[in-house]
């Protein structure tokens, strides 16, 4: 039977969502769904993980280097751990993105980016070419799983369970000192979270200006969405990186996704590929997007985003 | 100060990936490759040091098979002064990867090295990684602004929440992301120039031990494709569906 070790991400206190997909992920995979909450002080953290539908315990670790999440020092600390464990799993978030290859590498294991299918314990479907292509990959019996989750294609199964057993545990691993956590420069507002919003309104290089993007946010406000973007948008400086959806930004799967003045290049849709409905507002009749909208509207978005703002 | 830029050949980005009908992989024959697009930020960023007189040598590095050496002169064009090719026909997942670049830092002694976030064919995301792992070295990901002061690094990298900055020692693996610059265009004498500089060879078997490909690729499928919908005329036709979908 598997024996699974998730890792949680958290910041400030509050786990994230995305900790609960995977733990949705190792359900699939079959077996003892163990939490592991890298902390420095409290246990918000782990009490909170402990409520996740599936999970057998929850393992908070202290130590004071955890106050910010570094690959560098946590990675050490899990793969001191790791050794009983058939699967190390996190999900495929900035988070778990950086820290997971430097926590195989240690174990000397390799690893599978991003599973958006479980096979059986040991086979998974991910995706290649931005999504372009799925692989079913095999890990060989004589390494541990080591893999993050595919946020988009896991939902947290709904409602709480009591809460599983806590066990404080402290770091056992030397941890080096090379990596200084500097800051952290955050714009979100009041907005819901785009990996977490149901519904989304991005805007693309047809925006024509920074100033314009207001038309987008109009819009998500009247609808309680989240604010995405292109790459363009972002490269523009009209927007901060972390509304970039994508291949290369964020991977999303809202109910309804609005793309006004958005082309549609592959990149971009290898982060909307799960998403319910996909509304596409583009002045050009040939561009890509529609080849993919549910409901497609070729016309100006300067005149259509007012418009629908304020007849909703 | 050395650097050393790591380089991957893949299927260049404007491609339209296809599906092979019996699942072997996608089609690569007749296929337009290229630098990895995140590899040649790495490369712009390696000369940039170099033209700021930070760094003083940039070496670039692909595993890969001969035609990889194409993509080697592409780097060299750019201004890297050297380059060296770890020559293997069959796949290099990334912990090979890993190892085998760990053999050639050990060789060549940088006190940077740059490479991609991730190469646009396995969107793996781990070289970098593995590699700062197996070295002991820090590393500073999705690099956005990279600052070097004396023996460390200010590295601005693109996180979900926001913009996170770290403060590395040296020597550090940093992975660019796509707004860290904008790679310069190459011109024709640059490729001519890139002709003489030196191009070694290594094997991958003498770098790196082992199996290249521990995890088995059983199948490639083609993803389930979105079929295009309706087209609607008007902003009251628009917000009139999003009704009877029950969406707005
Ligand atoms: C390695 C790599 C990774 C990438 N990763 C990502 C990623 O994660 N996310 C991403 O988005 N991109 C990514 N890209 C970039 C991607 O290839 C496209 O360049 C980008 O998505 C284009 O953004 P856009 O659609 O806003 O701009 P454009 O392609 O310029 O499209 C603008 C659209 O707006 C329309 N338009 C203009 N004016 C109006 C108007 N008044 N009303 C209505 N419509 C209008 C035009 O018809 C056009 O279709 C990546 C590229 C590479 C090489």
């Amino acid at each position: 039977m598997s024996n699974i070790l998730v890792i949680a991400e958290h910041a400030n206190g509050q786990l994230n969502n995305s900790t609960a997909r995977a733990v949705a992920c190792a359900k699939a995979i079959g077996g003892e769904v163990t939490v592991l909450a890298l902390t420095a002080s409290g246990d918000e953290v782990a009490t909170a993980a402990a409520t996740i539908a599936g999970v057998s315990n929850v393992i908070n670790l202290q130590d004071v280097s955890n106050g910010h999440a570094l690959a560098a020092t946590q990675a050490p600390q899990i793969a001191a751990i790791a050794d009983g464990y058939s699967h190390v799993l996190a999900p495929n978030s900035t988070f778990g993105k950086d820290l997971m290859p430097r926590v195989a590498a240690l174990m000397d294991a390799p690893m599978v980016t991003d599973i958006m299918a479980v096979h059986d314990a040991r086979t998974f479907d991910r995706p290649v070419y931005a999504g372009n292509a799925i692989t079913t990959v095999k890990v060989p019996d004589s390494v541990a799983v080591v893999a993050t989750v595919r946020c988009a294609s896991w939902a947290p199964e709904a409602g709480e369970q009591a809460a599983a057993a806590v066990e404080s545990s402290a770091n056992s691993a030397a941890l080096p000192t090379h990596t200084r956590f500097v800051g952290l420069v955050s714009e979100q507002g009041d907005r819901p979270d785009l990996q977490a919003a149901d519904r989304v309104v991005s805007g693309g290089r047809g925006l024509g200006a920074a100033e314009h993007f207001a038309l987008v946010e109009g819009l998500a406000d009247k609808l309680g969405a989240a604010v995405g973007a292109s790459r363009a948008a972002v490269d523009s400086g009209w927007v901060p990186n972390d509304l970039q959806v994508g291949q290369t930004g964020k991977i999303i799967a809202p109910e309804l996704y609005i793309a006004a003045g958005i082309s549609g290049a592959i990149q971009h849709l290898a982060g909307i590929k799960d998403a319910g409905t996909i509304v596409a507002i583009n002045k050009d009749p040939d561009a890509p997007i529609f080849e993919v909208a549910d409901i497609g509207l070729v016309a100006d978005l300067h005149q259509v985003l007012p418009e629908l703002t304020n007849a909703l | 100060m050395k650097v050393l830029v790591c380089v991957k050949r893949v299927v260049d980005f404007n491609t339209r990936i296809q599906v092979k009908s019996d699942g072997t992989g996608v089609q690569l024959d007749g296929v337009k490759f290229s630098m990895n697009p995140f590899d040649e930020i790495a490369v712009e960023e390696a000369i940039r040091l170099k033209e700021a007189g930070i760094a003083s040598e940039v070496v670039a590095v692909s595993i890969g098979n001969d035609k990889s050496q194409d993509t080697l002169r592409s780097a060299l064009a750019m201004g890297a002064d050297s380059a060296v090719l770890i020559n293997a026909d069959q796949e290099v997942q990334p912990l090979a990867a890993a190892k085998a670049l760990k053999t050639v830092v050990e060789q060549q002694q940088p006190k940077l090295v740059l490479m991609g976030k991730q190469a646009i064919d396995d969107d793996a995301n781990q070289t970098g990684q593995m590699l700062a792992a197996l070295l002991g070295w820090p590393q500073a990901t999705f690099a956005s602004e990279l600052v070097i002061d004396g023996d460390t690094a200010n590295v601005t990298r693109e996180v979900d929440a926001g913009l996170e900055t770290l403060n590395v020692d040296l020597p550090a693996v940093v992975t660019s992301d796509l707004r860290l610059n904008e790679p310069r265009y190459i011109k024709l004498p640059d490729i001519m120039k890139a002709k003489r500089k030196p191009l070694d060879t290594l094997a991958m078997a003498d770098v790196a031990g082992g199996e290249t490909a521990m995890i088995e690729t059983v199948k490639t499928s083609a993803p389930p494709q979105r079929q295009a919908g309706i087209k609607v005329d008007s902003t009251e036709a628009l917000l009139a569906e999003l009704k009877t979908r029950n969406l707005v």
